[in-house]
């Protein structure tokens, strides 16, 4: 799960990680309001959306008048925030966060992430602050310095000296950024995080070290024990039909393509679509049933999968391990007559009850197509698309 | 032989009398599993559906003498139980729990360094031994026995893969989901070093995913180890690139982890690459006539 900037920056104070003052506002007049509490004579208007590379798309501004803090705000509230990370369609901004300039001494990057081939987070650091991160990784990996952290040991002292001297730190400002890192660190495994990521973290002229951004993003499977970050949520920034798929348990992600998929788990998901491409079809959603789904949720999932007005045919694919084919059958039929089903259909089952769900299907009276197997499943439904 | 179970296998199951842990148990039973007990803690002293309930995994343990567990705990509790497992000494921890957080499965993997333990999972079907020993929610009756190693990623391939075997009556030595999830505890270069080894084992399937750096791993060892043939699809390459919001993940590596470019190391370094996942059977078939 996503947050905003703003709300990550409540959460870092929680931790004592300096941030700076600022506050948000949905209105211009608002966002004068925030600026007028805050001291000095800049302040920065920013766009708050769930995406990166804010400020390249016009959405972050240096106002250095309350005029201007008026004016900056309302360019950017209401408009459709484009940038590498929200695809072309862009995000509508709804939100700004007024902050406080700040003297910038140096800017570097810090963030701490999941490494997979260890099973150990991994903090790092870089003194190629506010660049992207991903280029300078990909061209000059010796420029991010990073330290393991044992989950028994979690955070040292030693850990911190190391990515502090990193960045050439010395004095009061290594120990504030010793402080720092501790306290992201807490933060990430005490509200149980996914990514935290500081770019830029800065150093200012005064000795200051502070967060200038801060993205963070959390487990969805550790929601459970933090009702405090699910109240967090932003539901404007996802998907009406992801978000409708998954109160039923189902995973959705819609595509655009015109094959409508019903798989069983995300492995086969993922290959269903390949398979479907490696024929010159074009999938339009992933959607993966889970391995509990009823009838009622197969109904669910057509309806979901229907609502797409590009899909011209519908894969069923399911193999049965938990799921039972039978099942499927039923919510296949009852689905089908319930919607009034009038693009082709095609059906491929295999697995546990086998047999019984393709008798259902057969004495269900209605058109589908069934299909052996998956090479035979997707060339019917990539035909069926083009309409043959 | 095989690989991880087998005939000798005595299995308890952790979470015996929830719905699904009991359904699949019986399942495991009616295959030819040696059920010998169930978990569940305030059940202990009773019997259900014919199986010895205990308080704990160590008691467990003791009683039968028990040298695999599988764990069908909610994710909530679940790294809970693979830690009593753990504590315990239980030999082989199978974790089918999906949806376990991140955080605990950190703190599993780093108790299971030195350990006695061997965890496969979590988020994962199982391991099969077709024939001998089933541990796991695959459909039993898809295998058979024979040659051929699978390990995967994911579950509903692994079906897939082994249905494409089955009808063309190539048999599995054994079949490992080691699971989806970012950290889990047997990883494909684990497998693949006890497929080599096995004298049943002739030919391995391995089926991966896009993100993260297992398969480009498991690339290499295999060009630098593996004298048996290997076939691979990696499925994800027709996947949307996802919005992520920041960059961390990508970086760690610094590499390309698309379904694309592991294709093309695994080709690199010798590796028979099925470009569809309905070409696993026939893929395989050429490389045990050569």
């Amino acid at each position: 799960m996503n947050v905003h900037e703003y709300q990550a920056k409540d959460l870092m104070r929680q931790f004592n990680i300096a941030v700076l003052k600022g506050g948000v506002a949905d209105t211009p007049a608002e966002a004068v309001e925030v600026a007028k509490k805050l001291d000095g004579k800049v302040w920065v208007v920013k766009a708050q959306i769930h995406a990166g590379g804010r400020g390249k798309g016009g959405g972050v501004k240096l106002a250095k008048s309350l005029e201007e803090v008026e004016k900056y705000a309302k360019e950017i509230l209401g408009m459709q925030l484009i940038t590498h990370q929200t695809g072309p369609e862009g995000k509508k901004v709804l939100k700004v966060l007024v902050e406080q300039g700040c003297d910038i001494d140096h800017e570097y990057y810090c963030g701490i992430v999941l490494d997979r081939t260890v099973g150990k987070l991994a903090f790092m650091v870089s003194m190629e602050g506010g660049m992207e991160i991903e280029k300078v990784a990909h061209d000059t990996p010796e420029k991010i310095i990073k330290a393991h952290i044992d989950p028994a040991s979690g955070f040292t002292p030693a850990i911190g000296r190391k990515l502090g001297y990193a960045l050439g730190l010395k004095g009061e400002t290594l120990n504030k950024a010793i402080k720092f890192f501790e306290g992201l660190y807490n933060l990430y495994t005490q509200k149980d995080c996914s990514i935290a990521e500081i770019n830029p973290l800065v150093t200012t002229k005064t000795g200051d070290v502070i967060a200038l951004d801060g993205k963070l993003n959390f487990d969805d499977n550790a929601l459970f024990r933090h009702p405090e970050i699910e109240a967090l949520r932003d539901i404007t920034e996802e998907s009406a039909q992801e978000l409708e798929a998954g109160k039923f348990g189902l995973s959705y992600i819609s595509l655009d393509g015109n094959i409508g998929c019903l798989v069983n788990g995300a492995g086969l998901a993922m290959g269903t679509l390949d398979i479907l491409k490696l024929y010159g079809g074009t999938p339009a959603n992933f959607l993966d049933v889970g391995g509990g789904a009823t009838k009622e949720t197969v109904q669910k999932a057509f309806s979901i999968i229907l609502q797409d007005k590009n899909v011209k045919a519908i894969l069923v694919n399911i193999f049965g391990g938990i799921m039972k084919c039978d099942i499927i059958a039923n919510g296949v039929v009852d689905a089908a007559r319930e919607m009034g089903l009038k693009i082709p259909l095609v059906v491929r089952l295999e697995g546990t009850n086998v047999a019984l769900g393709k008798k259902i299907l057969a004495e269900s009276g209605l058109k589908i197509t069934p299909a052996n197997d998956l090479a035979d499943a997707a060339q019917k439904a990539v035909a069926a698309a083009k309409g043959a | 032989m095989a690989i991880l179970i087998n005939r000798n296998t005595k299995l308890i199951t952790v979470g015996l009398t929830g719905k699904q842990g009991t359904f699949h148990t019986l399942q495991s039973r009616d295959y030819g599993t040696n059920v010998v007990g169930g978990v569940t803690p305030g059940k202990g002293g009773t019997v259900h559906e014919g199986i010895p309930v205990f308080n704990t995994v160590f008691e467990a343990m003791s009683e039968t003498g028990a040298n695999a567990a599988m764990i069908f705990v909610p994710p909530p509790y679940a790294a809970d139980s693979i830690l009593e497992c753990v504590e315990a000494g239980m030999p082989l921890i199978i974790c089918i729990t999906e949806g376990i957080p991140v955080l605990d499965m950190i703190r599993v993997k780093g108790a299971l360094k030195g350990s006695k333990s061997r965890l496969i999972g979590p988020n994962c079907p199982g391991v099969i031994t077709p024939g001998e020993c089933k541990i796991g929610i695959m459909p039993g009756h898809i295998h058979m026995p024979g040659n051929v190693g699978v390990i995967s990623r994911s579950g509903t391939l692994t079906y897939e893969a082994v249905y494409q075997l089955t009808q063309r009556e190539i048999g599995q030595s054994t079949c490992v989901g080691i699971g989806g999830d970012p950290v889990n505890g047997t990883n494909f270069i684990d497998c693949l070093e006890m497929f080599e080894k096995d004298p049943e084992t002739k030919a391995v399937i391995m089926i991966g995913e896009i993100g993260g750096t297992a398969e480009t791993d498991a690339a290499r060892w295999i060009k630098a180890n593996m004298t048996k043939p290997v076939v691979s699809f990696i499925a994800g390459a027709a996947a949307p690139k996802g919005k992520r919001m920041g960059h961390a993940g990508a970086i760690i590596s610094g590499a390309d982890d698309s379904a694309e470019a592991k294709f093309k190391i695994l080709q690199e370094c010798g590796v028979t690459i099925a470009r569809s996942p309905a070409e696993l059977g026939q893929k395989i078939a050429e490389v045990l006539k050569k």
